[in-house]
């Protein structure tokens, strides 16, 4: 669990981050949202004390960060940011290996978890281990960011417009693995971006932020349904709402009982995956099915429509 | 709220407090040592023997000593506190100018009345004190960040300071002034041969050198050989360029019809003259093969595209746009030009170096001096000069960039 | 084939280099064209390769010192207590560069006398400028996002100067070096005037004493030194590029 209690950052007399309080679930994905300037990326690097706050406290599993010194605090949170700042001069699995290095893990003990990570992001370790970063594309150097931010198995992992740097095919496959990944550690992601697609994809809870203030925290669903600010409501977008709310719920929320013919859905996907399937292929329902392939029911365009409506 | 109060007092007292200049206690610590722990000026009985060294308090009249260590100290304590850049400036001004008196009338109290022989010079305090306060104005105008225009001024104002105190004749005392009075005449003569040397060979490697630019630029298969050539001169050592063209300009000088009235001559001038040209070639023609290279694409593609020919393209588009870069050659050329003359004097091409050989050779270092001193300041000189005309052109350009 | 020349005609200059150096006297014929009928064709004052062992060996020490003060300042004016230096530090160098080699070498004598002495000090001054410059220009253009990365991993000041900053600034600072040394191999033999024991010597015996032989001899053995210095330094700051990558 992460505390902000009444953070707030002056430089020169000029609040870039004004009084902001916040608690973040462990486990979940946050995503901090606004305009350039906004203060967002300053106020994720308060949390692991690349800079130091004015005047509040940020606490980790109620333990204040500034209770040892910052490099440690910073080996104990995963750090990836845009344009992946791998070390040009080390390998793909050097470069993996910094944190578990810096704190003086044994040799064979960070070869495993060099190889497991390289694995998981599905790089053959044999073939890439030893790369340098200009060999790879530059969706292999993301995942080798996200790698070695993960390395040391922390708890926090904080990401700073990760995706950034991606051609949208590629940043949809990557978000898709960090959504993957974050359910395989369990590891709490605050993630900050621009790009409100990718907030109501992937957070369980956003947070809004203009001139130094969080405006609105809450689940994605409630910031369509209920905006704090007008501010929100142009971020969001008229035109966009209905899919908003889509995107951001489970196919799983709206199965009822029943049959319907055709190409299964599975329960995990978006609900606006599941209207994009059924618009297309001009069906009235879709059969449902969980994650080991089992029939769970089916999702009807009627269903789905409630779903878009405005809440009453 | 009491205790908010005294708390928002306590930090504007830490505001207030005085915050020392972290370049002011080095520049502090060497004028006290320079001051009061080493020698200002060094009395000789003649020119080659060694001296006796003199602090202070016994190279000066009393009042005079006591003067100068009071002003050298207050400049010092000014550099001392994070103040306005323009009052460290003005004290180095200040301290520079009563260090340049002060040499002077240091020269007239030591050296006895009518003794011809006797030398006075200044000492390692001196030198040092002269380095702490140029340290002092450097750091001053490097954070005033004056324009262009303001720092060739501070140069003409330094200039016109020292040719005042050399009329008035303050200096003239010093063996230095000792070593030119003998020399007036030949002094400016080599001046003037060191200036032929080094601007004359200036202006005909660029008269060559650009054109060979653009040449390498345009044609891609020149450029690595041209360039590669170059370099492979600037590997001779100085001396050993100028000793070997004694070869090949002697022999043209025999053979070829009429070269020898035009000057053409195995020692002297023309070597050291076709030697400075050769050296320059290099930065002048990298210099504008990069400058050329580093305009953008667009800008070229989009004056292809509204209709201007290739000539056109170069003088109105490439050549303005690569002109900093051309300049930064010009004035690496004629800085490094500057030093490189001196070694003509080796094969009789004449210029300061005269002075700075016979110095060693005789082994009177006044004598090197007198040659050194002004290589030294004219080389400063054309750097500031240059450096000021490259940064107004770079203004032009980020200045319609930006537009 | 052609990618193969250069490296031959290297290594054949490095061989008659060595060969020029060992038996001087067989290359006389070669050089006997140029002197006067009863002048030495090969320098006879003192062995060639003795002098050029002096030669290298006085550059060799003046670099090794600049570039260990060099680097050492560079770092400094970089960390957060030096920066208030590094803008002066900056213009230093640029009027630094102004001064002539041979003024250094010419103001060195008052202090410290004849000899070896004021050229190595002479070329300490100078080729601290190139170096000190070099590192400074590598410390400073570090990518922004590495730099960002290696202390959100948790890298102390120290680890990421030595773990990150120094080898990514590695082929700037052999660049600086490089440059230092080619002017040093010059410079050294004007070190010669002042009684340095150079390759300067023969050059300016064959001054005095009308001989292109010696002067051409002289001036060849530098440029070859120099060249195949400048060579060496290249494929290791190429080498050392390409391990650093291209970010």
């Amino acid at each position: 669990m992460i505390e902000i209690e009444a953070v707030t950052k002056l430089y020169d007399d000029v609040a870039v981050v004004d009084n902001v309080s916040m608690v973040i679930e462990p486990r979940t994905v946050t995503v901090v949202v606004g305009t350039s300037g906004s203060g967002k990326t300053t106020l994720l690097r308060m949390i692991n004390r690349l800079v130091e706050p004015s005047s509040g406290a940020i606490r980790l599993d109620g333990e204040d960060n500034r209770s040892i010194p910052g490099h440690e605090l910073r080996r104990r949170i995963g750090y990836a940011i845009q344009g992946h700042g791998l070390f040009p001069h080390r390998t793909v699995a050097e470069n993996i290996a910094t944190v578990p290095g810096l704190l003086g893990w044994e040799k064979s003990r960070i070869a495993a978890k060099v190889e497991e990570l390289l694995t998981l992001f599905q790089l053959d370790p044999k073939m890439f281990g030893s790369r340098y970063p200009h060999e790879l594309s530059g969706g292999q150097q993301q995942r080798v960011g996200v790698a070695r931010a993960l390395a040391a198995e922390p708890n926090v992992l904080l990401m700073d417009e990760p995706f950034g740097a991606l051609d949208p095919i590629i940043r949809a496959k990557a978000q898709d693995d960090l959504l993957a990944i974050q359910k395989h550690f369990g590891t709490t992601i605050v993630l900050v971006t621009h790009d409100m697609d990718e907030a109501f994809y992937l957070a369980d809870k956003i947070a809004v932020m203009d001139k130094g203030r969080v405006l609105q925290y809450g689940p994605p669903a409630e910031l369509v349904r209920a905006p704090a600010a007008p501010f929100v409501e142009t971020l969001i977008g008229d035109a966009e709402r209905p899919f908003r709310l889509l995107s951001a719920a489970k196919i799983g929320a709206a199965v009822e009982p029943g049959e319907a013919d055709g190409e299964p859905i599975g329960e995990d996907g978006t609900q606006q995956e599941a209207l994009a399937d059924l618009l297309w292929s001009g069906r009235k329902a879709l059969p449902v099915v969980s994650a080991s392939g089992a029939p769970m029911g089916r999702v009807t365009l009627d269903a789905l429509l409630k779903c878009a409506a405005r809440p009453q | 709220m009491g205790r908010a109060r005294l708390l928002s007092i306590a930090r504007q007292g830490s505001g207030l407090r005085i915050r020392f200049d972290k370049l002011g206690i080095v520049i502090a610590l060497l004028v006290a040592y320079g001051a009061l722990g080493a020698s200002f000026a060094v009395l000789k009985p003649n020119r080659i023997v060694q001296g006796e060294a003199k602090m202070i308090l016994a190279a000066l009249p009393a009042w005079a000593g006591w003067g100068l260590i009071v002003v050298l100290f207050l400049a010092a304590a000014a550099s001392l506190f994070r103040t306005s850049s323009w009052l460290k400036l003005v004290a180095a001004f200040a301290a520079l100018v009563t260090l340049a008196l002060a040499i002077g009338s240091a020269a007239s109290f030591l050296a006895p009345a009518g003794n011809t022989y006797a030398r006075v010079s200044p000492a390692s305090g001196f030198w040092l004190l002269l380095f702490a306060f140029m340290l002092l104005a450097a750091d001053a105008i490097t954070r005033l960040r004056p324009p262009p225009w303001m720092r060739v001024l501070f140069l003409v104002l330094t200039a016109g300071g020292v040719g005042a105190i050399l009329l008035s004749g303050s200096w003239n005392g010093l063996s230095i002034m000792k070593e030119y009075a003998g020399r007036a005449d030949v002094f400016w003569s080599e001046a003037g041969q060191h200036v032929r040397l080094a601007l004359g060979s200036l202006i005909v490697a660029a008269a060559a050198g650009l054109p060979l630019g653009i040449l390498c630029h345009r044609v891609a298969a020149l450029r690595a050989g041209v360039l590669n050539t170059l370099n492979l001169i600037q590997t001779i050592p100085s001396i050993a360029l100028f000793g070997i063209l004694i070869g090949p300009l002697a022999w043209i000088a025999a053979t070829v019809p009429g070269a020898a009235e035009i000057g053409i001559r195995g020692i002297g001038t023309a070597p050291a003259f076709v030697a400075l040209f050769l050296y320059s070639l290099l930065p002048a023609v990298a210099n504008t093969v990069v400058g050329l290279a580093g305009v953008p694409r667009e800008a070229n593609e989009a004056a292809r595209g509204i209709g201007m020919t290739d000539r056109q393209r170069l003088f109105q588009i490439e050549f303005p746009m690569a002109l900093p870069v051309i300049l930064t050659g010009i004035r690496i050329v004629l800085v490094q030009n500057i030093g490189l003359a001196t070694i003509a004097a080796l094969i009789g091409g004449g210029g300061f170096g005269v002075f700075v050989f016979q110095g060693i050779g005789q082994t009177a270092m006044d004598l090197v001096l007198l040659g050194a001193v002004p290589t030294v300041a004219l080389a400063f000189a054309a750097a500031v000069i240059l450096d000021a005309l490259i940064e107004m052109n770079s203004r032009v350009l980020i200045g319609a960039r930006s537009a | 084939m052609r990618a193969w020349l250069p490296t031959i005609l290297r290594g054949l200059l490095l061989l008659v280099l060595i060969a020029f150096l060992v038996t001087p006297g067989s290359f006389e014929p070669l050089l006997r064209p140029l002197v006067q009928p009863n002048a030495p064709a090969i320098y006879n004052q003192g062995s060639l390769l003795a002098l050029t062992l002096l030669h290298l060996r006085t550059v060799f020490i003046a670099t090794l010192v600049a570039t260990v003060i060099a680097v050492l300042l560079a770092i400094l004016v970089t960390r957060s207590f030096g920066a208030e230096f590094l803008q002066l530090s900056r213009s230093l160098v640029n009027i630094g560069q102004t001064f002539p080699p041979v003024a250094v070498l010419a103001l060195a004598v008052p202090a410290v006398g004849f000899g070896e002495k004021p050229t190595l000090i002479a070329l300490f001054l100078y080729g601290l400028l190139p170096i000190f410059e070099n590192t400074l220009t590598g410390l400073t253009n570090l990518p922004r996002s590495v730099m960002e990365a290696a202390r959100g991993a948790g890298m102390t000041d120290f680890q990421r100067l030595l773990q990150i900053e120094l080898p990514l600034s590695l082929p700037v600072i052999v660049a600086g070096i490089r440059l230092s040394m080619v002017i040093s191999l010059s410079t050294a033999t004007i070190g010669s005037t002042v009684a340095a024991k150079t390759l300067g010597e023969v050059i300016i015996a064959g001054l005095q004493s009308n001989n292109l032989a010696f002067i051409l001899q002289g001036g060849l053995i530098v440029g070859a030194l120099a060249v195949l210095i400048y060579d060496g330094l290249s494929a290791a700051e190429a080498m050392l590029t390409r391990r650093a990558g291209s970010t």
